[in-house]
């Protein structure tokens, strides 16, 4: 066996199977460590209960990043696409939209909804320049850097005056504001305000919730889909191609700490006490635990550990996960309806209460969920006239009160189902057995701190210049040969890529010199 | 919520009783929020003390930290620059620390009391750095300063003095080490350190024994010529050993607002203090890339022509013109013990070499009017003041 590589990806997470498998194509030998049985992260499929799997924690795709596809010959088997959101009515009048489109509200709102949504992608548009390419650094003279951030300038510049006025204005900004002031329906602001605070410590009424939003549309418009397989298949696909240029994984390999000498990384101990070496290290692992428990305090500087450990990142998505005997009834659902994306969010401040509680360390008595049946295209996902539901929940704030113990647990779990039986009236007795993940179990079964979504709050003060941390924004630690490669790291989590390929180039760029 | 009082007065030391009966010129002023005296009867003759008998200095003001637990070692060799694993139980280091820039945040003294056991103390107050540098580390950082009163006692009796008191173990304590031993009931710890460049002791003891302590002292150094002194005494004594003020010859980093007028280790002449061995410590990163790329001050040592104290003056190259201004003079005093007029200075590289000749533009008042005069200075390598008895162990007696 040899121990030596050119470089070590702590972590099979879809960025970082991305970023190994694009520094093996350009030569390296490469070693992906992964704790899990299985690769993926968080971009996972497995089984929850007999016959009955779901992704076990993403389940829509809708921030894959073209480039990646291209750079890593992926060919996504997608069981779904084009989904519309479909949010609930008690009465069954649902307001449902999709792409620039929506149905269910009046025509002013019809109207200022394309309106909407034209404003809206543009502005993601000119943010996903930027989140596919290393963040430029402020206060350096490097001529690289100063000639992205006069392209960012030029860019904003460039969508002309009124534009650019509205992109500055809105930058900062509460979603609920901007909803209150264009629509009248209160589905189709609660649906909205949903999808500005996924994953997110934020509720409709925080700072910062259209920057989510647009972070959210950027690549893709919010076009979802899903892979066929479940999210492991897409992992799976990334993990192929890494393998084909050559990548080796090992999993069940638990990175115990990064070994430095002198302030340069050289390898990896794993906890059974394995040592590889490199003199690349890349972290997939959350800056947190990358730098705070792999690296430890004592190798980085003071100011540095405080701003790491200072890093918001909290989280408040819970997984549910819900094996069916049948389909529960939907008032006014057509059978085309259940395989769309279906969100629960009644309206704007229904929302905003529900993250209330997320604030004061309890889950929310009437949480707002997004739920998919994705077992109606996917017939592998569950036994034959069966199905799964697979829905994200919040408000579950990680630090609950209790610490999550078995009784906040159910009473979760029954605010859950009362909230769906409002919906749903006969959801359980189609509920043959189900499971939920709070954040601390997605901590502890994906190895995330706080279990968050984007590893590490997703706002103006820890994105693109600042992200993970003021200082290192451009993947590089400050240790020699130490790198990120995660969602912590620019420009933030969701199945995408881009933290993985902007790394990747990034170290191949470092190498070179 | 019970209400808490606070006392937001200046405080007292627990010596405040004595040395207020020794007081006959009322000049106080604020150290770390204690009253601290300038002078108690004439400073030239507290001075004097220090250097021909024993001058008592009331170090209680000064900063003390406790740091205890299972990473004490490691947390402070991530603190500070010098590699603290040499320094053992019983052992006393003196220490800087940086930013994570490099850039000088204090120095201190750092007191290995038992294994695992280290009091740092500093002239000023920094819990807030100290407790952000133990993120990560298992490691109680406790502000203890109150709960220690401490003398310094330095001279060259001040050996003979302490031995009068009773304390053993003298004979062997070198330069830098420190000793416990058993008094009024309680344990007092005597260090062989000190601000003077002199002979001299620290004593720390448990502030309900610092009437005692002090009373015990007196009686004993009675014969040796004991003194109380202030702190423009000691000032004057520090200046002649080379020793640095923080606030003068350079400025703690983390109160530092404008860019360029902080200092690293290596502008300050501390560069023996760095270990670049060390796996890490805080500001290891941008002092290697100073170090190889060139440091843009120096600190230098001047011995001043003439008798008219340098202070605050500019520095000046020794060329044609001697117009080049290269810097200024950061303490300067007239050493009455060395008869020389002596300066601490900081200068831009490469000037300021030991060895090397500048000019110092010193303006000086005689009656109302300002004159001015260039006196030539030479940098100089070695401390003004270092008497052999200073490294002598056992010292000589009197
Ligand atoms: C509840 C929830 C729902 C979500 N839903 C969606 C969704 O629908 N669509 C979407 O696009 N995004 C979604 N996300 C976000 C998305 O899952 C993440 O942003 C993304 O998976 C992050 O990918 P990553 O590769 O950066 O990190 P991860 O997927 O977290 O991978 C990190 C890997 O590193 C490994 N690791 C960590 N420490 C060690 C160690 N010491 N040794 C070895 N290996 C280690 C972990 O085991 C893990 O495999 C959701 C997130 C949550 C929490």
């Amino acid at each position: 066996m040899i121990n030596k590589y050119d470089a070590i990806v702590i972590g099979a997470g879809h960025n970082g199977l991305v970023c190994s498998a694009l520094l093996a194509k350009a030569g390296k030998n490469v070693l992906v460590l992964e704790a899990n049985d299985q690769v993926g992260g968080a971009a996972i499929t497995r089984e929850f209960a007999d016959g009955y799997s779901v992704s076990a924690c993403a389940h829509l795709l809708y921030k894959i990043q073209s480039q990646v596809e291209k750079d890593l010959n992926l060919n996504i088997n997608l069981a779904s696409d084009n989904l519309s959101t479909i949010v609930l009515s008690e009465v069954g009048e649902h307001v449902t939209y999709c792409g620039n489109k929506v149905t269910g509200v009046n025509e002013s709102d019809q109207k200022n909804f394309a309106e909407f949504f034209k404003r809206m992608t543009r502005f993601s548009d000119l943010l996903n320049t930027y989140l596919n390419k290393p963040p430029p650094r402020l206060g350096t003279k490097n001529k690289k850097d100063l000639f992205t951030l006069a392209m960012l300038g030029f860019d904003l510049r460039r969508m002309g005056k009124v534009e650019m006025r509205e992109f500055l204005r809105l930058i900062g900004m509460n979603i609920y504001d901007e909803l209150d002031e264009r629509f009248e329906s209160p589905l189709l602001k609660g649906g909205l305000s949903l999808d500005s605070v996924l994953g997110t410590h934020l509720g409709p009424r925080s700072p910062n919730t259209i920057l989510t939003y647009l972070f959210r549309m950027a690549g893709k418009h919010g076009t979802l889909s899903t892979p066929k397989g479940g999210m492991g298949s897409v992992t799976k696909a990334m993990s192929d191609s890494a393998k084909a240029a050559g990548v080796e994984i090992i999993t069940n390999a638990k990175v115990k700490k990064v070994i430095i000498e002198k302030g340069t990384a050289t390898g990896v101990e794993l906890n059974d006490g394995t040592i590889y070496n490199s003199e690349i290290v890349v972290s997939n692992a959350d800056p947190k635990k990358t730098m705070l428990e792999l690296v430890g305090a004592r190798n980085v500087e003071t100011r540095f550990t405080h701003r790491i450990d200072n890093i918001r990142m909290k989280g408040n998505a819970a997984k549910l996960h819900i094996a069916l005997n049948k389909l529960p009834t939907i008032k006014g659902f057509s059978e085309s309806d259940y395989s769309q994306r279906i969100l629960i969010a009644p309206d704007e401040n229904y929302v905003e209460r529900a993250f209330n509680s997320a604030k004061y360390g309890e889950s929310s008595p009437l949480p707002v969920l997004e739920i998919t049946f994705p077992s109606i295209k996917d017939s592998s996902l569950a036994p034959s006239g069966c199905h799964v539901m697979s829905a994200v929940v919040q408000y579950a704030p990680y630090q609950q009160k209790s610490d999550w113990n078995e009784e906040a647990r159910t009473n979760f779990k029954n605010d859950i189902f009362s909230v769906l039986k409002q919906h749903m009236p006969d959801i359980e007795n189609c509920c043959l057995s189900s499971e939920i993940l709070t954040p601390l179990d997605l901590e502890k079964e994906f190895h995330i701190t706080g279990g968050h979504w984007h590893h590490g709050e997703l706002t103006l003060d820890q994105f693109m210049f600042v992200r993970p941390v003021a200082g290192s924004a451009q993947y590089q630690m400050p240790i020699d040969g130490l790198y990120l490669c995660g969602a912590g790291s620019h420009p933030g989590g969701g199945i995408s890529g881009a933290s993985g390929r902007n790394a990747a180039q990034v170290i191949l760029k470092r190498e070179k010199r | 919520m019970t209400p808490v009082s606070i006392n937001t007065g200046r405080l007292r030391s627990p010596f405040y009783p004595r040395l207020a009966e020794l007081d006959s010129l009322n000049t106080w002023h604020n150290w770390a929020g204690y009253s601290s005296a300038e002078a108690l009867y004439c400073e030239d003759m507290e001075y004097f003390a220090i250097r021909n008998s024993t001058g008592v200095f009331d170090i209680t003001p000064m900063t003390k930290y406790r740091i205890t637990g299972p990473d004490a070692l490691d947390y402070l060799n991530r603190l500070v620059t010098r590699d603290m694993r040499k320094i053992k139980p019983g052992r006393v280091a003196y220490a800087i620390w940086c930013d994570d820039q490099g850039q000088v945040i204090d120095d201190g003294t750092i007191f290995h009391l038992r294994e695992g056991e280290y009091r740092l103390c500093s002239q000023e107050r920094h819990l807030a750095w100290l407790t952000t540098a133990a993120i990560g580390f298992d490691v109680t950082v406790k502000e203890e300063t109150a709960e220690i009163a401490a003398l310094a006692v330095q001279g060259p009796t001040s050996y003979s003095v302490l031995k009068n008191m009773g304390i053993d173990g003298l004979d062997s304590l070198k330069p830098f080490g420190l000793i416990h031993h058993q008094i009024f009931g309680t344990e007092l710890m005597v260090s062989r350190t000190g601000f003077t460049g002199d002979l001299g002791y620290e004593l720390w003891i448990d502030p309900d024994k610092a009437i005692d302590l002090w009373d015990a002292l007196f009686a004993a150094g009675k014969l040796h010529g004991i003194q109380a002194i202030g702190t423009h005494a000691l000032d004057l004594a520090r200046k002649e050993a080379g020793y640095l003020a923080p606030f003068e010859d350079f400025l703690p980093a983390e109160t530092t607002v404008r860019t360029g007028r902080t200092r690293s280790p290596l502008e300050i002449g501390m560069e023996w203090l760095v270990d670049f061995n060390k796996d890490n410590f805080n500001g290891r990163r941008a002092l290697l890339k100073e170090k190889a790329e060139g440091s843009t001050w120096r600190l230098v040592k001047l011995d001043i022509e003439g008798n008219k104290t340098a202070d605050h003056s500019y520095i000046y190259a020794d060329d044609k013109k001697n117009s080049d201004e290269i810097g200024f003079i950061t303490s300067a005093a007239w050493s009455p013990v060395c008869k020389q007029n002596i300066a601490l200075g900081t200068v831009r590289t490469p000037h300021g070499k030991p060895g090397d000749n500048v000019w110092v533009e010193v303006y000086y008042q005689r009656e109302m009017h300002w004159n001015r005069v260039m006196a030539k200075a030479t940098v100089v390598d070695k401390p003004f003041w270092f008497p052999a008895r200073r490294g002598m162990t056992p010292p000589a007696p009197f």
